[in-house]
């Protein structure tokens, strides 16, 4: 379906978001329905079921399709075009910290990020790796070198939904506890191990400093407890903790 | 201990009541079904209603479902999500057909036997026995549920004259007996006839209990469990056809067990990686090979099936054959790789095929020849178009399977909007039928339904647009030896017939 050069069907009001993206140079429809999809396929898996298992095979194909969407991102340059194009390039260092900002974020109660975060830092190549976090996830899409300053109202329906699972997300504080139970080497939904997995690869020149992002926050229910069937890794976590 | 089964699957344990058991026969078991699936040759039997806790009669409902369920709910307003059948499965005579549901309980129905009086209620099914197979369980080092949902049940052939069955949920299988009692013991000597003790002094005489008939009691009994063997949830078993072992597989491991042994099980095929980052293929799917014990099949979520020789060594994990369709890149899209996982694997009764569902196709390979599937049959292409919705509504994960019928001429599987399909393998026919309560009077024949794609529609077509993806048909049965099938539509069960018989 998403061949290029067929018209896509998923995102609806296509009108009002080439619209809104009148001012973006060199953002072809494709790429913003592979964008969307990006999108949407992280948020499908955050929304992963605090109650029950998550379903295993389908977190893969995921998590899959995400690392297809990243490989072909960096084959077109567009993955590399973004960090150029962000406002201000922030040194690695200061991308590390962002990541132990992220841990901080982590380890307290709430699901707020780090302060640092939305300030006008890299937010292009952070956006696509990281609206991992619910309530850094807006602030992100907003500063995104993919979106338009302005509403997201604009982006049509889709877009819209996913602000409303984001402020879902954002509300589900209990579910942070649950983090500290969470597997710290990443369980493979682990969203940034993912996208880490996927940095490894192939990603020379300015995205190298992204690796430094490597095992960020993991989501608010990102961590689908799959992997902590394993007893003698849940007690090394608690012993560490 | 291994028996060389090739002749055990023609065997006919056909099997009455209490009889004793009945030495097999050793010629094939007749098949009726040589005349393939047919166009437009299908009636309803009847419409089968899950129990429910609510038991509340509906008046409006046929009179021969309210003989049939007359004391089960029936008005399917008030199913509850529980009543959701997740499985349904026909022993191996297809006297019996289990249904397995999301609210822990498996429901078996019992074929009506031939009577003079009511010829025309033969081969509808009744409840026969129903039971809590599993709970809903809690995990408290994870804080997870592990749901009771019923996942698959296998049929043990018959060896006496009770009926052995597996069901298994996300995490633990257990092997259930379903025996008959109509005959009680009467006349203790301790004991009176409300099971009250007697008074020994006023014992005067001593009797000898005779056995005396009582209205038939259908009870079934858990008698083993296999537990604590699967992190994993498990999506599969099977019974090998040695009937002393099965396997049982979850998204990265499979495991063989003695049906004796509940608390060491073999674990033959390991897929995680050292490192869960690396994981980007899961197990959907298993199955053991009809008349070789030794073999089994395996597919992924990557479109694979591998086929493996449990004689090469302990751990599976190197196959004897693999299976793989190269991709066509025509069709390349970022949903290719979702496409291609497949849900359900099947071998054909002979034992020389194995049928793959897919999210579009299904697909028959010839065991000799592993680059390419011999036959290929589109479910539903129209949805080709539509996968990004699909993906968006997670309809892309949903699993259909799959089923041969008896001579393996046909095979049939399930779609949207109470849609299933059957493809008459030698004729290249197919067919396109509904399973819903609006559309299906009890012995009308069913009327083939059609899609249409684009352009005009035509009057009683359906546009691709008008689908309901809530209503999926992922669980069918077909019957071992006749043209008999069971279609589970949420909570419903439908038997269909063809009208040849």
């Amino acid at each position: 379906m998403f061949a290029r050069g067929l018209k896509r069907k998923c995102v609806g009001h296509e009108e009002d978001v080439e619209g809104a993206l009148a001012g973006l140079k060199t953002v072809s429809s494709y790429s913003l329905q592979r964008q969307s999809l990006l999108d949407m396929s992280l948020v499908k898996l955050q929304l992963c079921h605090m109650l029950v298992e998550p379903n295993l095979c389908r977190s893969v194909l995921i998590a899959n399709t995400v690392r297809q969407i990243q490989e072909e991102m960096t084959q077109d340059g567009t993955w590399r075009a973004v960090a150029p194009q962000a406002a201000e390039r922030a040194p690695l260092d200061h991308l590390v910290s962002t990541e132990i900002l992220c841990r901080a974020a982590w380890g307290q109660e709430g699901a707020h990020p780090a302060p640092g975060l939305g300030d006008g830092h890299t937010q292009g190549p952070v956006s696509d790796l990281c609206p991992v976090t619910s309530a850094q996830a807006p602030r992100h899409l907003q500063s995104s070198a993919w979106e338009m300053d302005g509403p997201r109202e604009n982006r049509g329906s889709f877009h819209k939904s996913l602000d409303q699972i984001f402020e879902t997300l954002e509300t589900k504080n209990p579910s942070c506890m649950e983090e500290l139970f969470s597997d710290v080497d990443s369980p493979y939904y682990d969203l940034d191990t993912v996208l880490t997995g996927m940095m490894g690869g192939a990603r020379p020149g300015p995205c190298e400093g992204l690796e430094g992002l490597a095992p960020a926050t993991p989501g608010p229910s990102s961590s689908c407890k799959s992997d902590l069937g394993e007893l003698d890794h849940v007690v090394e976590i608690l012993v560490e903790t | 201990m291994v028996l060389q089964p090739s002749e055990r699957h023609y065997r006919d344990w056909n099997h009455r009541r209490l009889g004793p058991w009945c030495s097999p026969t050793g010629s094939p078991a007749p098949l009726s079904c040589e005349t393939g699936c047919g166009e437009g040759s299908w009636i309803l039997v009847c419409r089968l209603l899950v129990p429910t806790q609510v038991s509340l009669l509906s008046m409006e409902e046929d009179i021969d479902t309210r003989k049939i369920n007359n004391s089960f709910l029936r008005d399917h307003s008030y199913a509850t999500e529980a009543d959701i059948i997740s499985t349904v499965e026909f022993n191996h005579t297809g006297e019996l057909l289990a249904t397995g549901d999301k609210g822990g309980r498996v429901v078996i129905f019992q074929r009506e036997q031939e009577s003079k009086n009511q010829v025309h209620r033969r081969g509808e099914y009744n409840v026969y026995s129903t039971f809590q197979s599993h709970e809903p369980e809690f995990d408290y080092l994870k804080s997870l549920e592990i749901e009771e949902k019923i996942n698959k049940i296998r049929w043990l052939p018959q060896q006496n004259a009770a009926y052995f069955l597996l069901s298994t949920n996300d995490k633990t299988v257990k092997l259930w007996k379903v025996s008959e009692r109509d005959k009680r013991p009467e006349g203790y000597n301790l004991k009176d006839e409300e099971g009250r003790l007697r008074d020994p002094a006023t014992i005067t005489t001593l009797r000898v209990p005779v056995l005396r008939p009582m209205d038939l009691m259908v009870e079934a009994t858990p008698r083993r469990v296999f537990a604590n063997a699967h992190t994993y949830h498990i999506n599969s078993i099977s019974v090998n056809s040695d009937y002393e072992t099965y396997m049982s597989a979850d998204d990265l491991r499979i495991n063989l067990w003695n049906f004796e042994i509940t608390n060491q099980s073999f674990n033959i095929v390991d897929i995680k990686p050292a490192n869960m980052e690396e994981l980007t293929e899961v197990i959907t799917a298993a199955e053991f090979h009809p008349h070789h014990c030794n073999t089994f099949v395996y597919s992924s979520s990557k479109g694979t099936i591998r086929l493996c020789d449990m004689r090469a060594s302990a751990l599976c994990d190197r196959h004897t054959k693999f299976f793989e369709e190269p991709e066509d890149p025509s069709n390349r899209s970022f949903f290719s790789e979702i496409i291609s996982s497949i849900s359900d694997v099947k071998f054909s009764h002979s034992g020389r095929y194995i049928m793959t569902r897919d999210y579009l196709t299904v697909k028959v390979w010839d065991l000799n020849m592993e680059n390419r599937p011999i036959e290929t049959y589109q479910v539903h292409d129209y949805l080709r178009s539509k996968l990004c919705s699909l993906y968006e509504n997670d309809c892309i994960f949903d699993k259909f399977e799959c089923v041969w019928n008896g001579s393996d001429s046909v095979i049939m599987t399930g779609s949207y909007n109470n849609f299933f399909r059957m493809f008459d393998r030698n004729t290249k026919r197919d067919v396109t039928l509904e399973a819903s309560r609006e559309n299906s009077k009890p012995r009308a024949i069913l009327k083939p339904r059609k899609v249409c794609v684009g352009g005009k529609r035509r009057k009683d077509e359906i546009s691709v647009d008008s689908l309901d993806f809530s209503k999926k048909i992922l669980h069918t049965a077909w019957h071992p030896s006749e043209n008999i099938i069971a279609v589970a539509a949420t909570n419903n069960l439908y038997i269909f017939q063809d009208k040849v018989n």
